[in-house]
């Protein structure tokens, strides 16, 4: 069914992104993508010169000033994906775009904008976001890492797992409890610098799909950060910071969900027509079609969602309850979407080389991260009815 | 320096391209259309040397339908300074000779120093397009030039042939045609696409330009008739009793390829 929130600039956009795929995303750098467990600078560097990757950061610092519009970002996602070795690359844009830049572009003091943002824009610095540690994930609040005040800055202790980027960062944008209690106001987000003494990244993760994306754990060891890398200057704001920024993580990941699952019915077409079996092309068996009826119309859906939610944004409407609903009923149907594909693929849909076996194993954490969908659907039942 | 880049925008080189039994011509709906690689290759060979020498201006120009103008904004985004695009009804199934007039007009219309345009597309084929310019245009033409260099007054390059490699000049205002040898062009960023739509882009007609293309006074190419391609036969296999060189031959022979 026919999209009609792009305009004439993102056509030319998605050239730009097909034409920057095709030159710099081969399948061998893929591969070397997954081995070594992260995206190359280079790569990164020369997407942000085609503007690809920095989309967010404010024109003024150099950037393309989309932070409000997630449009561009999406045609990003879309062509990356459809490509079927840019995985490890989307991610690695998303990061950077959709949870590193907006802290620092909404959040940042002055001095943080005009030290940290330009750099990103061109990808001369990456960031990272690290909210979850070993013990605490959906129940944020239970964070144990603290950055306790001394003269000029404060000593930072703890450990975060599972950050995405974590390890190629530059930047690390820290949820610390600065506080006493659990209170919103208890907690910062505060920047640490890789190469801080006291900072240090943990062994490699071993997930079990998404090999090129960049997973880390991080530890933190009487780690001094000056006062200018509190976010925002003022200590206590850490939590409301994250509040505002939900409603973009979770469009985002409702986006990746609809352009995997557009991607996984393209290839499970391709395969359903060339595989042969009992005399003719698989695609013509009814199961075949029905359920591949079933799936384009799920895409029709999701994207139909999609885009009505990034127009909200786009208009400052998006709230994060709704984009809760965004993320997980988009998460799940592209699930649903991968499942009935690696079946219709056969044998093949289990064999790595093919796309959507990636597909399948690499999407399975978009239901667990950005706040799990159980936590979602709390969020979305508080909103519903009204009740804790 | 101004230097005018002819650029074409055409049925996408790598994807299905038909001609319409109709008309003629080429089916736009089947494929992308895109702007052909060979006059993206010449684009760069020009903003190249203007990142080099402050003061050169270069402009695109093309000849194309309506829907022509996404590729001129690419054009634009990759570093053009402006555009011109000469759009009309009347030239559609335009041949050779009537789109080198038109060109030479709007050419004259623009002024330039030095013409660069690819030396054949991929969708038309014909190859003669940059001599015939350089001839209505009264200046020289260095074709077919797989290396060149740009200079405040002349221009030069290599041309190769099956025998030889040639050097040649020539003094501006000349035209000039690249070959695929030359570098692979720039695609354009995020900031080419926003600055190109403050570009100058011009629109032309026919009118503009003083040109009747009903004008059959000077020698024009006609269609006369379009045929679909007849099936492929299936091969003639021959069994080889000793004289299946005789039999070869015979065949070659026979298809007028000996």
């Amino acid at each position: 069914m026919q999209r009609d929130i792009y305009d004439e600039d993102h056509a030319a956009f998605r050239e730009v992104v097909k034409e920057f795929i095709k030159r710099y995303v081969t399948p061998e750098k893929a591969k070397q993508w997954d081995e070594d467990g992260e995206v190359d600078r280079e790569t990164m560097k020369a997407a942000a010169e085609h503007g690809i990757v920095g989309l967010s950061v404010p024109e003024e610092f150099g950037g393309a000033g989309m932070l409000m519009d997630y449009r561009f970002r999406s045609v990003v996602n879309e062509e990356v994906i459809a490509s079927g070795i840019g995985s490890a690359l989307a991610g690695a844009f998303g990061i950077q775009d959709d949870l590193a830049v907006p802290y620092l572009a909404h959040f940042g003091t002055d001095a943080q904008k005009q030290k940290w943002l330009p750099k990103m824009a061109t990808a001369e610095v990456l960031g990272a976001l690290a909210m979850t540690e070993p013990g605490t994930g959906s129940d944020l609040r239970a964070v144990k890492t603290t950055a306790r005040k001394v003269d000029g800055g404060y000593i930072v202790n703890g450990a975060k797992t599972f950050i995405s980027s974590g390890k190629t960062a530059d930047i690390v944008v820290t949820f610390v409890k600065t506080g006493e209690g659990n209170r919103p106001d208890a907690f910062s987000l505060i920047i640490v610098e890789n190469g801080m003494e006291g900072f240090d990244h943990g062994k490699k993760l071993h997930k079990m799909g998404f090999p090129g994306h960049d997973t880390a754990e991080l530890s933190f060891t009487d780690v001094f950060v000056p006062d200018e890398n509190l976010i925002g200057g003022e200590p206590g704001r850490g939590f409301l910071q994250l509040m505002m920024n939900l409603p973009l993580e979770r469009l985002s990941i409702g986006a990746v969900a609809a352009a995997v699952a557009e991607a996984a019915v393209t290839w499970t077409l391709d395969y359903t027509k060339s595989r042969e079996a009992f005399g003719q092309p698989i695609v013509d068996f009814q199961n075949t079609r029905f359920r591949l009826a079933e799936m384009a119309t799920t895409v029709d859906v999701m994207w139909a969602f999609v885009d009505r939610a990034m127009d909200l944004y786009r208009k400052g409407k998006l709230s994060a309850d709704e984009a809760a609903k965004v993320k997980f009923w988009c998460t799940e149907r592209e699930w649903e979407i991968l499942d009935q594909g690696v079946q219709l693929h056969g044998g093949y849909g289990y064999i790595l080389e093919y796309p959507i076996a990636r597909a399948f194993v690499d999407a399975r954490v978009h239901r667990i991260y950005g706040g799990t969908n159980e936590v979602m659907r709390e969020i979305v039942a508080r909103s519903v009815t009204g009740r804790k | 320096m101004r230097i005018v880049v002819l650029v074409k925008e055409v049925p996408d080189t790598y994807g299905d391209r038909t001609l319409s039994l109709e008309t003629g011509l080429a089916e736009r709906g089947t494929s992308d259309n895109v702007v052909d690689e060979i006059g993206a290759r010449a684009l760069e060979v020009a903003l190249a040397y203007a990142e080099a020498h402050d003061g050169t201006e270069v402009h695109v120009l093309t000849v194309g339908p309506e829907a022509a103008a996404a590729s001129i904004r690419k054009c634009l985004a990759m570093g053009a300074h402006a555009a011109t695009h000469v759009v009309d009804d009347g030239l559609v199934g335009a041949d050779l000779g009537l789109t080198a007039e038109v060109l030479a007009a709007a050419l004259g219309r623009v002024g330039f120093d030095l013409v660069i345009t690819g030396n054949q597309s991929t969708d038309g084929m014909g190859g003669v397009l940059p001599a015939m310019l350089a001839e209505l245009l009264d200046v020289p033409n260095v074709t077919n030039l797989d290396a060149v260099t740009i200079g405040e007054s002349e221009v030069s390059g290599t041309r190769a042939s099956d025998d030889a490699m040639v050097q040649v000049t020539a003094p501006l205002p000349a035209v000039l045609s690249v070959t695929e040898a030359l570098p692979d062009p720039r695609f354009p960023n995020f900031k080419g696409i926003m600055a190109a739509k403050k570009k100058p882009l011009d629109v032309l007609s026919l009118a503009d330009l003083g040109i009747d293309a009903d004008d059959l006074s000077a020698s024009r190419s006609i269609m006369l008739a379009i045929g679909a391609r007849p099936p492929r036969s299936a091969g003639v296999k021959i069994t080889d009793e000793g004289d299946a060189g005789v039999k070869l031959a015979a065949f070659l022979a026979q298809n007028h390829l000996i």
